[in-house]
């Protein structure tokens, strides 16, 4: 009681009173978040320097040292370590946008089916079971394109070279055992699907019922409503899980490898017996019997995937940050 | 523009539990109507009804009668979306769409019905909707602007100038000052003493003074007891109300007995 009444130059007398206490908790807890965030800075350094160090003989290399002892390019235009590197990187990111193509629009309607019109039961079972698929190991994805989806699209393939051939991705012969570019795709899109729809399921509960509202007070209809109030609102969110997505397809390896037989080409007919390689598949397929120059070119198209996926990344955070002052953050 | 509001037996539910029990009551063209009640007696709810925003909650839905001018908003084939664009609604706490500017916000309701007004027509819409809710003169200079960065006043008067944009028949609104401090709940109450020569107004209130100041006629909710609906104890002109109520418990409420 009678602390309470002192005047104020005598509080001021207590030094205990004076100087903030160290509070255990805080320091462990900004230790923590510290040295979290600097860890995983050390850890991206090294596996950067690695990459730099060992690519660097094979970047560096002539192209005629190339020919002797490495991988050599099958272009005609571009010979040394690029020429065998680009249809590699070309390969890799067309195959990724195949999947993104599938998997986007799919995963985008199951979120908001889930999120905005599935009655709620039905909602957490879907959910549950999007979920599990992200479980699968990839090794069972390839098995499952190598066995059952590349045999049973051979048909569609047939059909979509007679008779949409006009559209240049559907061009050329029909590969005859439907491990093609288009089968790969359609196995990443299966494998991306689970994280883009969690992710976006997420995102559009989170949209404030306030302006859910708002729009439908206006007279919006449900889809107007999700156009006006829960899109806009989610536009980070699902470029966040659209990039997710991407990284995980760029960066699939035994998926690919399992059902692809690349012929280390560029080429955009998705349908055709031969297919352009992606970079992880590559590396997976080819090191064990790799020796020399040729690690170094396998461990370089690795720093070219990792840098490709750093550009996706940044590409997705200017996207995001472009209407900040509009992301309703303010 | 403006017209009457007629509720028949009305009975609104959440699911099994009814909120709201046999409500009967005329609301006037051209002037403001305020609900008054203690927390939890069911006004919300029962303006909610008016523009059918209730059934939005899953398992919500209205037993009876409300004719807007004869016209039943619960009949059959009536679409709860075309009723919404001819009965307005402000909400307690402002809500513009933060992903859109100023003028984006006022012109959202009208992008919904008719998508083919040209620019000019646009702008001039946007400006009389903003004159009307007597935000123009402070935000003409930045209408591209978001609408997020207004101060809450103005968001509400920005989202009273979305509701009139839609010329609607009515206009609702809850607690529209609950969130705001005194200027700017003096400049909405003055924005409604204005709008309500154009429209019909129902303005759900807990500040007592608030719906002395701004009411013409006003109507009590009280509740009897937690889990029991909410009712209608009386509806007189706004003087008679706060002077003469003829129900004890409306006494006890005004006076601040309780509530």
């Amino acid at each position: 009681m009678n602390k309470q009444v002192q005047a104020p130059h005598e509080r001021a007398a207590h030094s205990d009173l004076i100087p903030a206490k160290p509070r255990v908790g805080d320091k462990v807890f900004t230790g923590l978040s510290t040295g979290s965030g600097v860890a995983i800075l050390v850890i991206l350094a090294a596996v950067a320097a690695f990459l730099l160090l060992r690519a660097l003989p094979a970047l560096t290399a002539s192209a005629d040292d190339i020919a002797a002892g490495g991988y050599t390019s099958n272009l005609a235009w571009l010979d040394g370590f690029w020429g065998w590197v680009l249809p590699l990187a070309f390969g890799t990111i067309w195959a990724a946008l195949g999947a993104l193509a599938l998997a986007v629009p799919v995963s985008i309607g199951i979120a908001l089916f889930i999120s905005h019109y599935a009655p709620r039961r039905l909602a957490q079972t879907l959910g549950y079971v999007i979920d599990l698929l992200a479980a699968v190991p990839s090794v069972v994805y390839g098995l499952w394109g190598f066995f059952v989806l590349a045999p049973a699209l051979g048909g569609l393939h047939r059909w979509l070279t007679t008779y949409l051939g006009w559209f240049p991705l559907f061009s050329g012969q029909a590969s005859g055992t439907g491990r093609t570019i288009f089968t790969a795709s359609i196995v990443l899109a299966v494998m991306i699907l689970p994280i883009i729809t969690s992710l976006c399921r997420e995102v559009f509960l989170q949209t404030p019922k306030l302006h859910e509202e708002a729009s439908l007070a206006l007279g919006a209809t449900r889809w107007e409503m999700i156009r006006m109030a829960v899109f806009p609102f989610a536009r980070a969110g699902i470029v966040s899980a659209i990039m997710l997505g991407l990284g995980r397809a760029l960066g699939e390896t035994m998926a690919v490898a399992m059902i692809l037989s690349g012929q280390n080409r560029i080429s955009f007919e998705v349908l055709t017996a031969q297919n352009p390689n992606t970079i992880a598949a590559n590396i997976a397929l080819s090191f064990p019997e790799a020796y020399d120059l040729k690690i170094n070119q396998l461990i370089a198209s690795g720093l070219v995937l990792f840098i490709i996926t750093l550009a996706v990344n940044m590409f997705a955070r200017w996207i995001v940050s472009r209407r900040a002052a509009f992301s309703g953050a303010n | 523009m403006s017209k009457r509001i007629e509720a028949k037996n009305v009975d609104i539910y959440y699911s099994k539990f009814k909120a709201v029990e046999d409500v009967n009551m005329v609301i006037e063209p051209r002037a403001v109507t305020a609900f008054i009640g203690p927390s939890g007696c069911g006004k919300t709810t029962f303006l909610r009804t008016l523009n059918r925003m209730h059934e939005v909650i899953p398992g919500a839905y209205v037993d009876g009668r409300i004719d807007l001018d004869g016209e039943d908003l619960y009949g059959p084939g009536v679409d709860p979306v075309n009723v919404r664009r001819k009965v307005g609604m402000v909400f307690q706490r402002p809500n513009p769409f933060p992903t859109m500017s100023i003028k984006e916000n006022v012109l959202a309701g009208l992008r919904l019905n008719n998508k083919s007004a040209g620019t000019s027509e646009q702008d001039e819409i946007a400006e009389k909707a903003l004159r009307g809710a007597n935000l123009w003169e402070e935000v003409k200079n930045r209408l591209d602007l978001p609408g997020s960065g207004l101060s809450g006043g103005q968001q509400q008067r920005l989202c009273i100038a979305r509701a009139i944009a839609m010329s609607p028949e009515v206009l609702l609104m809850d607690e529209p000052c609950s969130a705001l401090d005194p200027i700017s709940t003096l400049a909405i109450e003055d924005l409604i003493q204005e709008l309500k020569a154009t429209y019909t107004i129902v303005i759900v209130t807990h500040n007592m003074q608030q719906a002395a100041r701004v009411s013409d006629t006003t109507a009590f909710f009280n509740i009897a007891g937690t889990g029991q609906p909410g009712k209608l104890i009386e509806m007189d002109s706004t003087e008679k109300i706060f002077s003469t109520p003829t129900v004890k418990a409306t006494e006890d409420y005004i006076t601040g007995r309780f509530g």
